[in-house]
């Protein structure tokens, strides 16, 4: 048996510190253990809680891994076609320009797939919050080589690593919408170590308030890990994130109230 | 300086036994059991009396499974 080191006499309300938000559900997610896509719904859902919109918000889930996203949040929420959420998006926003609209996708989701719709929303300047999930990888169908797949990168269809004269370069798509003129905020994040779920957080709070302003589309990647496509323990997922992805997709601000960030 | 308690309360039927908490802890509060919950996983115990309530673990933890407090002593 293992000791017991509970403190219940400090269990009390006005010593809380931190607890689960009342805006995402009960249900357990179906991720893998450690899988990023946790840690971002919760993000999401703290902001939504802390600006008091629970009531005004509206979600889009996409098509891959977090095609249950519904099922966690506890606000209103639509499915989209693989791919097409920033569509669904425009629409749902065009009807209920008060409303706070987000889409929540991966890079199989919003850089493959619904690259046409992704590019045309940022163009247009849609009023709407783009939360992108970057884990390299199709997670959802078994490890499928992405768009975003590292150059060397295993994937189930690029066992011997992504070689790009034959399979293509990745794609970063975060440079590319920064440079359209209707985004207002893009941003890099990651959520694997406390102070980055802390930064992350802010960017995901500005991404909301940004709506308020009428300016455009803010855009904000998070590099996560696939633990199961990566073939990884979480830990070792964590490591070898911070070791590959992050050289290829740097953290940080690339627009911000519309203008670019000089590097 | 005025010394801080934290504790924090793990609600183990959720803990999918990732380890991603106990590397983000400072003072090595949190391992893994050696039981597992009704899904198979080994759940985080903790094995000091040194949590500070800095709320690390419970902010890396992908399924909102630790719930954290914190008090001057
Ligand atoms: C029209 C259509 N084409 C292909 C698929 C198969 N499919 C399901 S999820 C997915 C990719 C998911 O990858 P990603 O968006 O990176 O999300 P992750 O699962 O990694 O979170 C694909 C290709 C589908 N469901 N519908
Ligand atoms: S397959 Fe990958 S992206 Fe999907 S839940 Fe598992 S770790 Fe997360
Ligand atoms: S609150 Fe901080 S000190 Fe306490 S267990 Fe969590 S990470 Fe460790
Ligand atoms: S991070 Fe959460 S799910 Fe993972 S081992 Fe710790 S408490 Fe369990």
């Amino acid at each position: 048996m293992e000791q017991n080191f509970d403190l219940p006499e400090i269990h009390t309300p006005e010593n809380l510190v931190y607890t689960k938000t009342k805006v995402l559900t009960d249900n357990v997610m179906h991720y893998c253990p450690g899988c990023g896509h946790g840690t971002v719904h919760r993000l999401i859902a703290e902001v939504i809680d802390e600006m008091g919109i629970q009531d005004q918000v509206i979600g889009v889930a996409p098509v891959g891994c977090s095609v249950l996203a519904y099922n966690y949040f506890d606000i209103d929420m639509q499915e989209a076609a693989h791919g097409r959420a920033p569509a669904l998006a425009t629409g749902i926003k065009r009807v209920f320009p008060e409303k706070f609209v987000f889409t929540y996708q991966g890079d199989g989701d919003l850089a493959a797939i619904g690259t046409a719709e992704t590019i045309h929303a940022c163009n247009r300047g849609e009023n709407i919050t783009i939360i992108f999930i970057n884990n390299g990888i199709y997670g959802m169908t078994g490890g499928q080589m992405a768009p975003t797949t590292l150059p060397g990168m295993p994937t189930s269809t690029s066992p011997y690593g992504r070689d790009v004269k034959m399979m293509g370069n990745p794609l970063k798509i975060t440079e590319l919408v920064a440079m359209l003129p209707g985004t207002y905020f893009v941003t890099r994040q990651a959520v694997h170590t406390p102070a980055l779920v802390r930064k992350t957080k802010k960017a995901i709070r500005m991404a909301f308030e940004n709506q308020k302003l009428n300016r455009g589309v803010s855009f904000v990647e998070i590099v996560s890990n696939c633990n199961s496509g990566w073939k990884l323990t979480p830990v070792q997922a964590i490591k070898w994130l911070e070791e590959n992805m992050l050289p290829f997709y740097p953290l940080g601000d690339l627009k911000v109230n519309g203008e670019m960030v000089s590097k | 300086m005025a010394k801080v308690k934290g504790d924090v309360v793990i609600d183990i039927e959720r803990c999918k036994g990732c380890e991603v908490c106990t590397t983000a802890c400072p003072n090595e509060v949190l391992a893994m059991s050696t039981q597992v919950n009704s899904k198979g996983y080994r759940f985080v115990v903790k094995v000091n009396a040194d949590c500070i309530g800095c709320a690390n673990c419970a902010i890396v933890c992908p399924d909102g499974v630790i719930t954290v407090y914190k008090s001057k002593v």
